[in-house]
């Protein structure tokens, strides 16, 4: 009796499930710890109000880019200590019995750090980015749907904290981070692990569906007067792709995670191994998602490469059209691709080569956007800033795994890489050397524009030497493991094989690229301490494009009147034209959208119901569904969700602005 | 006077220094690579072989594209550096049509040779095919289970685990499937992966050029320990195989359906086995085991194996 | 709204107006993408359709007269939608009302319609345990169904609004959407219809 009311209560939750081992448990009560500390401290300087009013509720782009921010540095800094165990097992590989992961711990730690780089690193850093940027660089003050924005984020953040439950209660999938069934079936996995990342992901990834609608739509309908598609900065160009292809690839994301959760759910048969389903349908599904995925993270780190280079070489960026279609080529070619990713499935020899040729195609007009980049610099200025060496470094890392990616496009050598070391060695180098370094060099080039100081730039270039040093060596070595024969997510090998010292130096390197995290750490809170010393005014860099046409750091309603754009650059053109310190005669009434509550409640609500199915409390589940339900209504159908600013306010701001 | 001093010997510590990192990087390297085995770039086998050209070719072709990209990058960034004022300066310069079309183009071409050549070597070193011999083959079933393989010499009623023995210089034919989740069988010095799942059965053939010892894995994960799943194929000469089979026709160890079930329990570090097959028609057992009753109208049932894949239809979705 | 010029308030209204188009572009957008999540269910059903392990095919299951019903309910609801939109845009309300109330209703019996072929299924012993065929074939359509439920839900705000409210431009605008999506749902009925029970019936 007690029993069926407490499975009722709690589901399958029982009290053994918040047992872990030391090294979860210990990161576990970490991330309690500092989230107590946190309430504390909020508490304590009585900041509740203002982090509710300011942020919370803030339907702010400029805002909500920087929470995006935040939350991903944090997940970065997770991940990373992921990387470190992981590494770590292996180098001491159980010698001498000495087992620092046990095996299921190791597969529950890779899992997640795949999982967690990519969906609360990578994208939350390109939405961050999307947020902060987009809209003043089309000339624009918010995005087209602000509240369905702060929705988005609520719902990532709920999905954050799905993925990093289980260092307190359960465990974490251990299928790897796309969970292949059958392993990630019922009969293979019973337990919660795979329930955690498939709702993890799939709360995330439905806040990134309707993120890229957002932009989209945003990027097509809100651009300055005059502004032109071949007016676009390359870097809403590059937003334009990858957010097409997030509208296209993640309802596939979408389904392929409920249909694997309903045959954990309520026994259908779609990837299970008898009663005819097809496990074989669930990869081909995950990678008509994943591999445009790849392009989703990448493309924005091109744009965001094709400003800084120009910028830096203080000329227009070289083969404009060129960069549009090799855009709009790699956008509709990354569709065509996905079954690359399991050539060793036995699709025979036609198939494998109509995929192995696409692919080999996309690296003709990757290969046309390297070429024009570096002749951008050609008769410019170039300035060798933070920016600028990130920019060098990733044109060398990603030309390198450009190369290893042809090599794996050819089916009959693929079998010979095939999820060995080699592939992991791989996809680091476009993925760290692309999208993070893209990144990174968005921090430090755009970091001014929102503070007001710029970042220390020889801690800058301390960090970029200290991770470009720690990527020769923490992904060099798997290559040549992976000629070895060395596959990945392997917990302990052979000694005889000599192997170790390899793992060895990966090791180092990731020491190296710890090092570089802490250089940038260092960077932003000596800049920030040493803020006086390091102001600049609102165009340090002598940029191109609008965003650095407002104030710094910029007001609330960005643009006190909205420019009219007439050429690419054009921020480049009004300097140009002297047109920079114009000001209307008489300025306008703007309106802004109010702060909503409705977002963070539901992205709270999704939490639950996260919680809620991963744990079987079906009541919970209920009510948090209605929640967001109930919610939903509400804030869809409410009329007066904007504030105005009156003009007067405007032309005093400006007034106060120009005078400082 | 005294700062100009002081920057030039800053410059000379900073070259220094990255020569040093640089050295020490390379030092590395070679430390944690000599002497060790590279069986993909060293193969023994005559699939791993051509695979290995053909990872040459591929290499050879992308170093084109390469090589140029890093000299232009280094070169064009050092002769327009802001210091250089002597450089021509031309901020409105947006492009070139000559240029770009030569970017365009030598891609193209040397991604269409590429394209030549995969459509040749897919078809060539297509698992499915078999190695044109002389010597009669081997055929071998392979199954792989949690978290051991099994190998079954069907034409010899003999099977063992976790190690296969195979003549030199004779074709290989192998079936693979599992009584697991998906794995990967690779045997990197002589042939490249392909993948074992349940109720299908795949294609591998591989022919080793000697004697000797090359090792195997499964290159994707199954649970926990799937770390375990390496094993070890004995090429041996084929008097020396002959005896082998001989010799193992006395074991101890019967496998039947029976003992069959209790073998696919999961198990780690199981070490190395030899049985005599008793259970008829073992394999075809394994895979039909997860081809329920009625279920033959599947596209893959065990009797038209061949590139099953019935993911296929969905090409062009998403689209 | 007596503090503002006249001025302000017709940049106001250029603003909303401006927004209602965003919204509409924004809709449209998220119906391709519901169309991609259909489109990736029909490709499973596809795939899953001959794996039905024994068990029944579409052939011996699908009732198709009582479908066929079915169909033509929602069909027709399409069509009162249509009329309930038009009515609105010439400012009729009441009849407005009336044509989004008989479109709920039409609404409510095609769901309890589907409800019920899916407990006869079920007490046949043929639910989505049976095979990865019946898995497909119910995720596709209660997925469908439930993107009437929330038209449905939908629709019952809007008439209660529509109520208790005078009537604004942005009703309209909401309005037209939702007939938009109702629309929609059509057309992914008939894709159903056609692909699952016509062609299951005859194979």
């Amino acid at each position: 009796m007690i029993d069926q009311i407490m499975q009722t209560l709690f589901g399958r939750l029982t009290p053994q499930d918040f047992v872990h081992d030391p090294i979860m448990a210990g990161a576990g009560i970490a991330m309690v710890g500092a989230l107590i500390l946190a309430i504390a401290a909020v508490t304590f300087f009585k900041k509740w109000k203002w982090l509710w009013q300011n942020w919370i509720t803030s339907l702010d782009p400029k805002k909500i880019g920087i929470m995006y921010i935040i939350v991903s540095i944090i997940m970065l800094l997770r991940g990373f200590g992921d990387a470190l165990l992981l590494r770590a097992q292996q180098v001491v590989n159980d010698a001498n019995g000495v087992e620092i992961l046990s095996s299921d711990h190791f597969q529950q730690i890779f899992s997640a750090h795949g999982s967690i780089m990519i969906f609360f690193v990578a994208m939350g850093l390109v939405f961050g980015v999307f947020n902060l940027i987009l809209p003043q660089q089309l000339g624009s003050r918010d995005v087209a749907f602000p509240f369905l924005n702060s929705v988005s984020f609520w719902l990532f953040f709920a999905g954050m904290i799905i993925i990093n439950m289980p260092l307190v209660v359960g465990e974490f999938s251990n299928a790897g981070w796309l969970a292949y069934p059958p392993l990630s079936g019922l009969q293979y996995n019973p337990g919660t692990g795979v329930d955690y990342w498939i709702w993890s992901l799939q709360i995330a990834g439905i806040g990134s569906l309707l993120s890229g609608i957002n932009f989209f739509v945003t990027i097509l309908k809100m651009r300055a007067p005059g502004m032109g598609l071949m007016k676009m900065p390359i870097f809403a160009w590059s937003a334009l792709g990858s957010t097409a292809l997030i509208m296209f690839a993640f309802p596939i994301l979408t389904v392929t995670l409920a249909l694997l959760s309903l045959d954990r759910l309520i026994d259908t048969n779609f990837f299970t191994t008898t009663l005819g389903g097809s496990a074989m349908l669930y990869i081909n599904l995950i990678w008509a998602w994943g591999h445009p995925e790849v392009y989703i993270l990448v493309l924005p780190a091109f744009g965001i490469f094709s400003e800084v280079v120009a910028t830096f070489s203080g000329k227009k960026l070289f083969g404009y059209t060129s960069m549009v279609l090799a855009i709009i080529a790699i956008t509709i070619l990354s569709f065509t691709v996905w079954l690359h990713h399991f050539f060793t499935m036995g699709a025979g020899a036609d198939v494998n080569t109509f995929f192995g040729i696409m692919t080999m195609i996309i690296a003709i007009p990757t290969g046309v956007k390297v070429f024009n980049w570096i002749f951008t610099m050609y008769r410019g200025r170039v300035r060798f800033t933070t920016p600028m060496l990130w920019f060098m470094g990733f044109i060398v890392t990603f030309t390198i795994g450009g190369l290893t990616g042809v090599m794996m496009s050819v089916p009959a050598a693929d079998f010979q890489f095939h999820n060995s070391l080699f592939l992991v060695a791989h996809f680091h180098n476009m993925i760290v050397g692309g999208v993070l370094f893209g990144v990174f060099a968005a921090f430090t080039y755009w970091f001014p524009k929102f503070t007001g100081f710029m970042l220390n730039e020889r801690l800058g270039k301390m960090a970029f030497w200290s991770w470009l040093v720690g990527f020769i060596l923490a992904f060099g070595p798997l290559y040549i493991l992976g000629f070895m024969g060395a596959i990945r997510r392997m917990d302990h090998y052979d000694p005889s094989l000599g192997w170790q010292g390899l793992f060895i130096v990966a090791g180092v390197g990731i020491l190296f690229m710890g090092l570089g995290v802490l250089f940038q750490l260092a960077q932003v809170a000596y800049s920030i301490w040493k803020r006086k010393e390091h102001a600049v005014g609102p165009d340090p860099w002598n940029a191109r494009t609008l965003e650095w046409a407002t104030a710094t750091p910029p007001a609330e309603y960005v643009f006190a009147t909205i420019p009219t754009v007439t050429t690419r650059d054009a921020f480049w053109q009004m300097k140009k034209d002297h047109k920079t310190n114009d000001r209307p005669e008489h300025y306008e009434d703007i309106w802004l959208p109010k702060n909503r509550s409705e977002g963070f409640i539901v992205g709270m609500a999704a939490l639950v119901f996260g919680a809620a199915v991963v744990w079987h409390i079906w009541w919970l589940l209920i009510v948090s569904l209605l929640i967001v339900i109930v919610v939903l209504v509400v804030a869809l159908t409410r009329d007066d969700t904007e504030k105005r600013i009156p003009a007067e306010e405007i032309a005093r701001e400006e007034l106060r602005r120009a005078t400082v | 006077m005294r700062n100009s001093k002081k920057r030039v010997s800053w410059r000379v510590a900073q070259v220094v220094i990255s020569s040093l990192v640089g050295l020490a990087i390379v030092g590395a390297f070679v430390w944690a690579t000599q002497g060790r085995d590279m069986p993909v770039l060293n193969p023994k086998g005559i699939i791993a072989d051509q695979q290995q050209v053909l990872i040459l070719i591929t290499v050879g072709l992308g170093v084109f594209v390469v090589v140029p990209v890093f000299i232009l990058l280094f070169a064009i960034a050092f002769r327009y550096r802001v210091g250089n004022t002597k450089a021509k300066y031309d901020p409105e310069l947006e492009g070139s049509k000559v240029l770009e079309a030569v970017w365009w183009g030598i891609p193209l071409i040397i991604i269409l040779i590429l394209a030549i050549i995969t459509a040749i070597s897919t078809h060539a070193l297509d698992p499915y095919k078999k190695i044109e011999s002389s010597t009669a083959p081997v055929k071998v079933q392979v199954v792989a289970l949690q978290w051991k393989w099994l190998f079954i010499y069907p034409d010899q009623d003999i099977a063992t685990v976790n190690y296969l023995t195979i003549p030199d210089n004779t074709p290989i034919e192998l079936s693979i499937t599992a009584d697991a989740p998906m794995n990967s069988f690779w045997v990197p010095a002589l042939a490249g992966q392909v993948y074992a799942m349940t109720g299908m059965s795949t294609k591998l053939s591989f022919m080793a050029d000697a004697p000797g010892e090359y090792r195997g894995a499964s290159a994707n994960i199954s649970g926990e320990g799937s770390a375990d799943m390496s094993f070890m194929v004995r090429s041996v000469s084929k008097t020396d195989f002959s005896h082998w089979l001989y010799k193992s026709s006395y074991s101890p160890n019967m496998l039947s359906w029976d003992t069959y079930e209790k073998l696919a329990q999961p198990s780690r570090g199981d070490g190395e086995k030899t049985y005599v097959v008793t259970g008829k028609d073992l394999y075809n057992q394994i895979v039909m085991k997860y081809m329920d009753s009625g279920s033959s109208s599947q596209p893959h049932t065990n009797t038209q194996t061949d590139h099953t894949m019935n993911g296929m239809d969905m090409s062009g979705m998403g689209m | 709204m007596s503090h503002h010029s006249p001025i302000v308030d017709i940049s106001r209204q250029k603003a909303e107006q401006e927004t209602l188009q965003r919204k509409s572009i924004g809709f449209w957008i998220y119906l391709m993408t519901d169309c991609v999540l259909f489109a990736t269910l029909f490709a499973v059903f596809a795939v899953l359709r001959p794996g039905t392990a024994g068990g029944p095919s579409g052939a011996d299951i699908f009732d198709l007269p009582f479908v066929l019903v079915e169909t033509m309910v929602l069909l027709v609801s399409s069509f009162t939608v249509g009329l309930g939109l038009l009515a609105a845009r010439y400012g009729y309300k009441r009849q407005a009302i009336a044509w989004l109330v008989v479109t709920f209703l039409l609404g409510i019996t095609f769901l309890v319609m589907e409800i019920s072929e899916f407990r006869h299924l079920i007490a046949e012993g043929d639910g989505w345990q049976r095979s990865a065929f019946l898995s497909s074939y119910f995720t596709l359509v209660a997925t469908h169904g439930l993107h009437i439920a929330v038209g449905l839900l939908w629709m019952l705000v809007v008439i209660i609004r529509l109520i208790r409210f005078n009537f604004k431009h942005t009703d309209l605008g909401r309005l037209s959407l939702l007939s938009l999506f109702w629309h929609f749902l059509d057309v992914i009925w008939i894709f159903i219809f056609s692909i699952v029970y016509l062609m299951g019936s005859l194979s």
